[in-house]
């Protein structure tokens, strides 16, 4: 087929133009048309999402702050062996002094101790209580004496190896610390100690909780879609205002209700201690740990998946089921290889919808979760509005997206995502 | 056709409600003849494709009993029925492929993979579509979806194929193409044929016998010929083929013919079928092809002056609106003959017709 096409003539219309300019010049006005529609959303895209996304990622990796604030110390580090055992020479000492004098007097200083102290603790007080008492030195006879005797940290060789580790505009720290690794004294990357690995455990508990809910969606949701999907339209609209219900009550109020329901002193627990199932000594813990996480979860993300179930399942002739049966299928064979395969692209996309949702999930987790049903981005928030350490965040963050997009492009792969069905 | 003694479906006293309130069939009792192919024929709404339903088992009957093969069949699920059904949108699984749809009702019931292969094989061999056989139903055409359809419901050898009007999704050279291959095939097959179509001359054209649904109740159930010309209610005259009808008051009747002063002038001498006496009102059904042009004086024993209003040229036949007896819608057809007489609008002629011809039948509303 396309050697014909290349050793044909070019097509031209009647006045001589190439077909293929001619045609492209008609469609001309049509793009325009659909780039100027498309503009304004882009735009807004770009600017309140994109843009801020970006800047957020980035600083996953940013650490110009470092080489801002040591300008003197940094350049000179490049004279000095860290796999030596010698510590940095007068030169590197002066002008440590000399940036933090400049940064004390700028209030800056304090920054910068903050930043590694996300390295290794007790930065920000040496750097603070240095801020303090800098002034002292003033021509003295050693630099790295003077230091030395303000606080004895600045004659550790391995604060020296961290700060020049330390010293591009770059680092890998964050990501380090986000799959809970760390780089240790001699420059080697090795594992955290285990009382401070938690991120791994995260990500892990995310994304089995997130498949639970995702699986349990599909158990509750199909069901009722079948139902809402062959109903008579009258009556599937009534049922289908009542699976909607929750998307117009608050997110808040819906999970609080689970509390009040789910708590030790809960609706659930007294009615179950009053007809005696349980005793009032034996209350069931249900929630503040991971059955309140995947309860409230399970019933706030189901709208998700009976959406596209019932769309997907509005499609379905129920004359496929009738030939099935009329071919001689009974009603279970039917439904299994006929029934359930055609509704497969409602799963995967009530399914992936649910999935990406839950395991970026905050608010409820953060409410019902207690500890051990909290989720990574918890994590996320408390380090970008508690601790601070936004890179760390940053660095989660970018994890969880690259973590979505590996699934999403896996899921390609097995599913096909063009056989996903919205409606 | 021979009747009862070898019928393989049997509807007695069948009535279907489905809201308790109207009946969609009205006390059907219908026997099919083995190797028939006998069609439901009936506007929407008639009660036809609900009749089809109970026999294929989606649909329970509300009372009465059918038998298939002298055994009743009303508790018997679909799947046990062991009846071939072609659906009106095909209803092929869109999952699979042409092979293994085809596949579908031999692997339910167990058959060895080597009989599977051959049966499919064959089946795909009698529609003409055996290279098609690894290819999903979206990559063919109508047509072709609708053959598949075909071999389907025929793959595991049933005695009894339901179809529902399998070919209202075609356009009009295609149906009357596939309306020849479904013929064929059951000339061919000698199966039991039970079709539903809205559709008069798919009806004519394949059918042994045709079963007219209106309003819950069979009006007639004939030969396409004798429904044809021998319509026995004003509803099927008006139904099947183009009909030209007066209204009337019967003035004088036997049993042969009658006479009736019909409303808009004149005194029409019509063979009596179904009337209900002298002083009652009927219908009198004229086929347009029946009606002569000029016809010598006295010749026939109707004789009107009518008043040409349109022609238009069909190729075939000219088809001439007239007005006659006050009727501004009479319609003759003017077979395109050497010698056929040529009118012109606006013209008055004289048009005549049989007694045998002009039928004279209950008064339709």
């Amino acid at each position: 087929m396309t050697d014909q096409v290349t050793t044909q003539e070019v097509l031209t219309t009647a006045d001589g133009v190439p077909l293929k300019i001619s045609l492209k010049r008609a469609m001309r006005k049509k793009m325009i048309t659909s780039l100027l529609l498309v503009t304004p959303l882009f735009l807004f895209i770009l600017l309140t999402f994109l843009m801020p996304i970006t800047d957020m990622l980035l600083r996953s990796v940013d650490n110009k702050i470092v080489g801002e604030l040591l300008p003197r110390t940094i350049p000179l580090f490049s004279g000095w062996d860290e796999n030596g055992q010698e510590l940095p020479g007068e030169d590197i000492y002066r002008a440590m002094v000399e940036d933090i004098k400049e940064g004390a007097e700028a209030k800056t200083i304090l920054r910068l101790g903050r930043r590694l102290n996300f390295e290794r603790s007790g930065m920000s007080s040496l750097f603070r209580k240095s801020a303090r008492t800098i002034k002292r030195i003033e021509q003295p006879d050693s630099y790295k004496a003077a230091m030395i005797k303000i606080d004895k940290r600045w004659g550790d060789i391995n604060l020296w190896r961290l700060i020049k580790r330390e010293r591009g505009s770059f680092t890998n720290s964050h990501f380090l610390s986000a799959i809970d690794r760390q780089s240790n004294d001699d420059g080697t990357i090795g594992p955290k100690p285990e009382y401070k690995q938690i991120y791994i455990k995260l990500f892990v508990r995310t994304m089995t909780l997130s498949l639970l809910i995702t699986f349990m969606t599909v158990l509750l949701g199909y069901p009722i879609s079948y139902l809402l999907a062959t109903l008579p339209t009258k009556i599937s609209n009534m049922l289908m205002i009542l699976v909607l219900l929750p998307f117009w009550t608050s997110l808040l109020v819906r999970t609080t209700a689970w509390i009040a329901l789910l708590q030790k002193e809960g609706v659930i627990n007294d009615l179950m201690v009053a007809i005696g199932i349980i005793s009032n000594d034996h209350r069931i813990v249900m929630i503040h740990n991971k059955t309140g996480t995947i309860l409230a979860m399970t019933h706030i993300l189901l709208p998700f998946m009976v959406l596209p179930l019932f769309s997907v399942m509005k499609t379905i002739p129920v004359s496929y089921m009738r030939a099935a049966r009329s071919l001689g299928a009974t009603r279970f064979t039917a439904f299994r290889r006929i029934y359930l395969p055609n509704s497969i692209p409602g799963i995967g996309a009530g399914g992936i919808l649910v999935f990406i949702l839950a395991i970026g999930y905050y608010i409820t987790p953060e409410l019902v979760g207690g500890v051990s049903g909290t989720f990574i981005s918890n994590m996320i928030a408390y380090h970008i509005q508690g601790s601070l350490n936004w890179g760390l965040g940053a660095a989660l963050g970018t994890l969880l997206l690259m973590l979505v997009l590996a699934l999403y492009i896996l899921y390609d792969k097995i599913v096909g995502i063009d056989n996903m069905k919205l409606g | 056709m021979p009747e009862n003694n070898d019928s393989l479906v049997r509807f007695t006293n069948i009535q279907k409600s489905y809201d308790g309130e109207t009946l969609v069939i009205k006390d059907l009792n219908m026997d099919v003849a083995r190797g028939e192919f006998l069609t439901m024929l009936g506007p929407s709404g008639s009660g036809k494709t609900t009749c089809l339903m109970m026999l294929a088992g989606f649909e329970p009957a509300t009372h009465g009993e059918i038998f298939l093969n002298d055994q009743p069949i009303n508790n018997v699920p679909p799947h046990k029925r062991q009846i071939g059904m072609v659906f009106q949108n095909y209803a092929l699984f869109p999952h699979m492929t042409v092979g293994e749809n085809l596949a579908f009702p031999l692997e339910v019931r167990k058959m060895r993979k080597n009989e599977r292969k051959q049966r499919i094989k064959k089946a795909l061999d009698m529609v003409q579509l055996s290279e098609f056989e690894h290819r999903r139903p979206m990559q063919l055409s109508g047509g072709q979806q609708q053959r598949v359809a075909v071999a389907r419901a025929l793959v595991f050898d049933p005695e009894l194929v339901l179809m529902d009007e399998p070919l209202g999704a075609l356009d009009k050279n295609l149906r009357e193409q596939m309306q020849f291959e479904i013929k064929h095939i059951h000339e061919q097959l000698g199966v039991t044929v039970i079709y539903v179509t809205h559709d008069q001359s798919e009806a004519l054209t394949m059918s042994n016998r045709i079963a007219v649904f209106d309003d819950g109740i069979i009006q007639q159930l004939a030969a396409p010929d004798i429904l044809y010309e021998k319509p026995e209610n004003a509803f099927v005259a008006q139904f099947i083929g183009e009909n030209n009808r007066f209204l009337g008051k019967i003035v004088e009747a036997n049993d042969v013919s009658c006479q009736v002063e019909v409303d808009g002038g004149g005194l029409v001498h019509a063979k009596s079928v179904n009337i209900a006496g002298v002083g009652k009102r009927a219908t009198l059904s004229l086929r347009p092809e029946r009606v002569v042009i000029q016809p010598p004086e006295g010749s026939l024993p109707n004789i009107f002056d009518a008043f040409v209003k349109e022609l238009i040229y069909l190729g075939d036949h000219i088809r001439t609106r007239v007005d006659v007896c006050g009727h501004n819608d009479f319609v003759i057809k003017i077979a395109n003959s050497a010698t056929h007489a040529t009118l012109k609008r606006g013209d008055v002629v004289r048009v005549g017709w049989e007694i045998e011809d002009c039928r004279a039948l209950d008064p339709s509303d």
